[in-house]
Formats: structure tokens, sequence, C-alpha cells
């Protein structure tokens, strides 16, 4: 592939990560990595999302049920064989992409709305079959015990953060692949007019079961690490709504039809709820949310990155 | 150990609990069957319901019920203000799918956050006379706190089906998604009408919110549960059917109590899901659907 500054970016920002997680190159607060960490695995979760809700225009409430069984794949993985975290990741991302797959073969037929209203149900119905197996901790939630230290990160949190921002990097290359290939345009066409897409030819049916695979791959990719991230899974946290809020606000405020919109997006609003949650109270930066999503589709249906491209072509 | 007994007194439970779960839904099937809105946030202001209920009844010790039905009219206009948003940001530009959806999963996530802001996360419940009271009919209990809003439903329900289906602005409501051309054609105008329509869709939510905390305590999150219930009922009742809204109601009160009897109560809130998905899957036009 020839390097554009797309690649140069990422190739730069990994080595950037890599640098200060390894090396230490400047010595941060260790908060820092926590905070990072969240903020980038949005990143996944948002073009995750995007590139069911804004490439094809159909909504996934249940973001937080894959995030959750991606998690939860981790804790069986750690249960059964103590596996390690680059272990958890894959097969994390291939049991949600066999669940979008089984999701999207159930549902797709219908109407998007319909779909949209299957995904939260199947969230639920997740939670508790989840809630119920006791296996896995039940209500009462299941400790792992993550190593301190690993080499050559150091602490094992740098190590995290690390391996999310590459997963972060991933993600969005997967989605920006995505919006240039011909997948992209028969998503696109999906988007404006599913009928019409159809009768022209487009494989329909096969192009929405591949975007629940992928979309569900990254979202349990997402999910992987978060067990050895607090060290504690229960249901109650794994299947928070804020997951699917913010997988849903985040591209929305960003712009939803390109890979640029859920980047920025979960970005600004990561770094928001951040430092909101710090400085304020954790409900109202919730509340923020809700008021910001609502704001963004009412006012600006093309998010920041459309507001951006107006003004741009306003000044010219 | 299998007994009729219990077997009894869970099909009861079930068909009382399935006639306010159509109190629940029927603002749904109007908005969702009739108006073709899809309103996620319906369980949102069922709670906020609820929570006026509860808030006027903690306060000065008003009845529940009839808060409740003061209510009605105020979330009428409630419902009335957010359709004209909706219609002015998104209907009239055909953009409903995507954005009009995330619009009302926003409402939800609002009122949902707003409650646990003012209220916190604790359960709360109402005081009437008629709750903890339980007759005994044979070996089957009747618990009153049950049966009052299970009454007060069907007359709600029916009070809402003869407006639909005798008044010329009802029968409007329910032809509006049909052919808006034609009722044109007959002097209404279908933003008017449809406004009105999910008026009284969200008006019926702060009767139910009352019904419902009487029932049982409520937190700000419970409302995300229900949306199983009320969109397992809509879909099963075949969309905008108001009388298979009542079945499909009766139908999943009677499957939840019995699972909730025999399996654990764990287990209840699956159930509604479960039909969900089973419905969406095979049966999607519903069991009554045209």
């Amino acid at each position: 592939m020839k390097l554009n500054s797309f690649w140069l970016w990422a190739i730069v920002i990994a080595a950037a990560g890599a640098a200060l997680t390894i090396f230490d190159v400047i010595v941060i607060n260790k908060f820092i990595y926590f905070a990072s960490y969240v903020i980038l695995q949005y990143v996944v979760l948002a073009t995750a999302w995007n590139i069911m809700g804004g490439y094809m225009g159909y909504v996934n409430f249940g973001s937080a049920g894959f995030f959750a069984v991606g998690a939860y794949s981790s804790v069986v993985l750690y249960k059964l064989i103590q596996a390690p975290l680059l272990v958890m990741i894959p097969v994390s991302g291939i049991v949600c992409a066999l669940l979008g797959l089984g999701m999207g073969y159930l549902t797709l037929r219908l109407k998007g709305v319909f779909f949209a209203i299957a995904t939260l149900a199947m969230a639920i119905v997740l939670e508790t079959l989840i809630t119920n197996w006791e296996y896995v901790g039940g209500a009462s939630g299941a400790y792992i015990l993550r190593p301190r230290t690993i080499e050559p990160f150091g602490d094992y949190i740098e190590f995290l953060f690390f391996v999310m921002l590459i997963l972060a990097i991933f993600a969005v290359a997967v989605a920006r692949w995505i919006e240039r290939s011909k997948v992209g345009r028969g998503f696109s066409a999906i988007r404006d007019d599913e009928l019409a897409a159809e009768s022209t030819g487009v494989p329909t049916l096969k192009l929405k079961l591949l975007a629940t695979t992928i979309s569900g791959f990254l979202m349990g990719v997402a999910g992987a690490p978060f067990a050895m991230y607090v060290g504690f899974v229960e249901p109650a946290s794994a299947f928070n709504l804020v997951y699917a809020v913010n997988s849903i606000a985040m591209p929305m405020i960003g712009g939803a039809t390109t890979w640029l919109g859920p980047l920025v997006g979960a970005l600004l609003l990561g770094t928001v709820q951040q430092v909101a949650t710090v400085t304020i109270s954790s409900e109202l930066n919730l509340l923020i949310v809700g008021v910001l999503l609502v704001f963004f589709v009412i006012a600006a249906p093309d998010g920041i990155v459309g507001l951006v491209r107006k003004w741009r072509r306003g000044g010219k | 150990m299998f007994s009729f007994d219990l077997l009894a007194n869970a099909l009861v439970a079930g068909v009382m609990l399935g006639g306010f779960y159509a109190a629940v839904s029927l603002g749904l099937t109007v908005a969702f069957g009739q108006l073709d809105i899809v309103n996620i946030a319906h369980p949102a202001f069922v709670i906020l319901g609820s929570y006026i209920a509860y808030m006027c009844n903690s306060m000065w010790g008003f009845d529940p019920i009839i808060v409740g039905l003061l209510a009605t009219p105020v979330f009428y206009f409630i419902g009335v203000g957010v359709y004209r948003i909706y219609y002015e940001s998104f209907e009239r530009k055909g953009d409903e799918a995507l954005r009009g959806l995330a619009f009302f999963f926003g409402v939800m996530f609002i009122i949902e956050v707003g409650l646990i802001i003012v209220y916190g996360v604790d359960f709360r419940s109402v005081q009437a006379p008629y709750i903890g009271e339980n007759w005994e009919i044979g070996k089957i209990g009747i618990p009153t706190r049950m049966f009052v809003p299970f009454c007060v439903s069907i007359v709600m329900f029916l009070a809402v089906y003869l407006y639909m289906s005798r008044t010329f602005n009802g029968r409007a409501i329910m032809a509006v998604a049909q052919d808006r051309l034609a009722l044109q054609l007959m002097g209404a105008d279908p933003v008017k009408i449809k406004q009105l329509g999910f008026g009284i869709g969200i008006g019926t939510t702060a009767l139910a919110g009352a019904l419902l905390i009487i029932i049982i305590p409520v937190e700000p999150s419970v409302g995300r549960l229900y949306i199983g219930q009320v969109f397992a009922i809509a879909v099963l009742a075949g969309l905008g059917s108001i009388p298979g809204t009542l079945i499909a109601a009766i139908i999943l009160g009677i499957a939840e109590s019995l699972v909730s009897t025999f399996y654990g109560p764990s287990w209840a809130p699956a159930v509604a899901f479960g039909i969900l998905l089973l419905a969406l899957a095979f049966r999607p036009q519903g069991l009554f659907g045209r």
C-alpha cells in the first residue's frame, strides 16, 4: 500500500504511544493512562457503530451487549486457561463477530427500525443470560487478577493503553478502507435507498451481514481488555447503557458519514466526559451527552465534520 | 413439585399484569403502530409519570391514580411539543429513520439521567389505602395493588379504543399512516392529526406511570426494561391494532408470570425480549397483522 498521509499519521501515533509507554519518554501521572484508555476504547466503539449506523443507516442500540460479550469472553478464557490478553482480544472479536452475524441473519430482512429494536432486545437478553450464568460470577460479578507489570512496558496499565491505541488505529483504518472501497459504496447505496440498491444488483443481504460481522468484531475487540482494565466484571457495569449511548452520540456529534466523524466525536466527547467525571459528577456528564446528542441530531445533522466542511466551503 | 394452586395463582397474576401492560403499551401502539413514529422514549415517559405520582403522593399525600389523571393533559401537551420538534427536524425532511431514532434515544436518556440527578437511584414507592391488601378467593390470592391498576387500565383502554373507533379524529389517526392524501381529501390536516395522536400516546403514559408505581417500586433506569415489553406487545399485536394490543399484553403478562413463578424472577426480563426477538424473526407482521 502506498504510504499516504493517513498511514504516516498512524505510524507516528503508534510510535509515539510506544515511546511513551516503553521508554517513559515523559513521566506522566498514571491516571492519564487510565483516562486515555477509556477515550481510545470509545474511538473503537464509535467507529464500529458507525460502520453500521453511519455508512449503512442501520441503528444499533445494542453496542453495550457486544461490548459486554467481548468482556465476558475474556473472563471465560481467563477462567478456563488463564489466557493472556493477546489471545483474549482476537477470540472476543470472533465471538462478537459471530454474534453480529447471527443477529443480522435473524433481523436484517426487516425494516431498519425493527433491526434497531431487536439490537436493544438482544442486549437485554444477553444481560439476563449472563446474570444467570454462575460460571462467570452471575449477578455478583467475577474478579480477574491482572499482572502488576509486563515487559517491556513496565506498569500493566501502560500496556493496556498501548494495546487500545493500536486497536483504535486498526478500527479507524478498517472504517477508512470500507469507506473507500466498493463495499462502502454498497453500504451507502443501502442507506440511501435499499430497494433501489437491491434492484440494481447490489447484494444487500450479504453486505448487511458483512457490516454486522465487522461491526460486532470491532465492538468485541473493544470489550476484550475491559476485564483486565477494571479487574472486576459484573453485568451492570459491562452492559452499562453508557456504552450504547456514547457509541451512538459520538459518531452523530462528530459526523456519521466519514471515518473522521466518530474519531473526532469520541476524542472530544470522551475527553469532556473524563474531565467532567473528575470535576463535576458522572450523572451530570451523562446528561450533557444526552443533550448534546439531541441538539446535534436536530441542529447539525452532519456533525462537527459537516459543520467544518460547510464553514470551509463558505470561506472560500 | 408441580402444583395447580401455584399455576392458577400465576395465571391470575399474569392476566392482571397483562391488563396493566396493555395500558403501558397503548400509547406506543398509537405512536408506533398507527403513526409510524418509533418512540423508544415511550417507557421513559411512563417512568416520568411514575415519578410525578410519587412526588405528589409523598409531598401532599395525593392519590396516585388521581395525580395520573390530572397529569394526563400535561403529558398530552408535552407529547404535542415533542412531535412538533420531531416533525420540523426530521419527518418533514424525510430523515426520520436514523436521526429520528437517535433523537428519541437521546430524549429517553435525558429523562432517565434527569430523574437520577433529582431523585437518585433508590427505588421509590407510593402510599394509598388500596395497596397492601390481599383478597383470597379459594386458594387464589388477589393483591389489591394489582387489581386496582388492572381495572383502571381496562377503563383507560376502553376509553381510548372508543375514541379511536367512534370519533372522526380517532378514525383519522388510524388512517393517517395508511393514506395521507385520502385524509387530506377528507379535510383533515395530517400533521395536526399526527400531533393529536402522538399527544394522546404520551398522555396515556402519565396514568400508566402512576399505575406502575402502585404495582411495583420504581427507579429511573427500569424504563429500559419496559422497552422490551412495550415493543414486544406492539409488534405481537400487529402494529396498530388496539384490540390486538390487549390480547398480546395478556399473553405476555401470563408468560412472564409463569416464568417468574416456575423459574425465578431473574429470568422474567428475558421473556419479553425473547418473545420480541422471536416475533421479529418469524412473524414480524404480528399475531393480528394485516
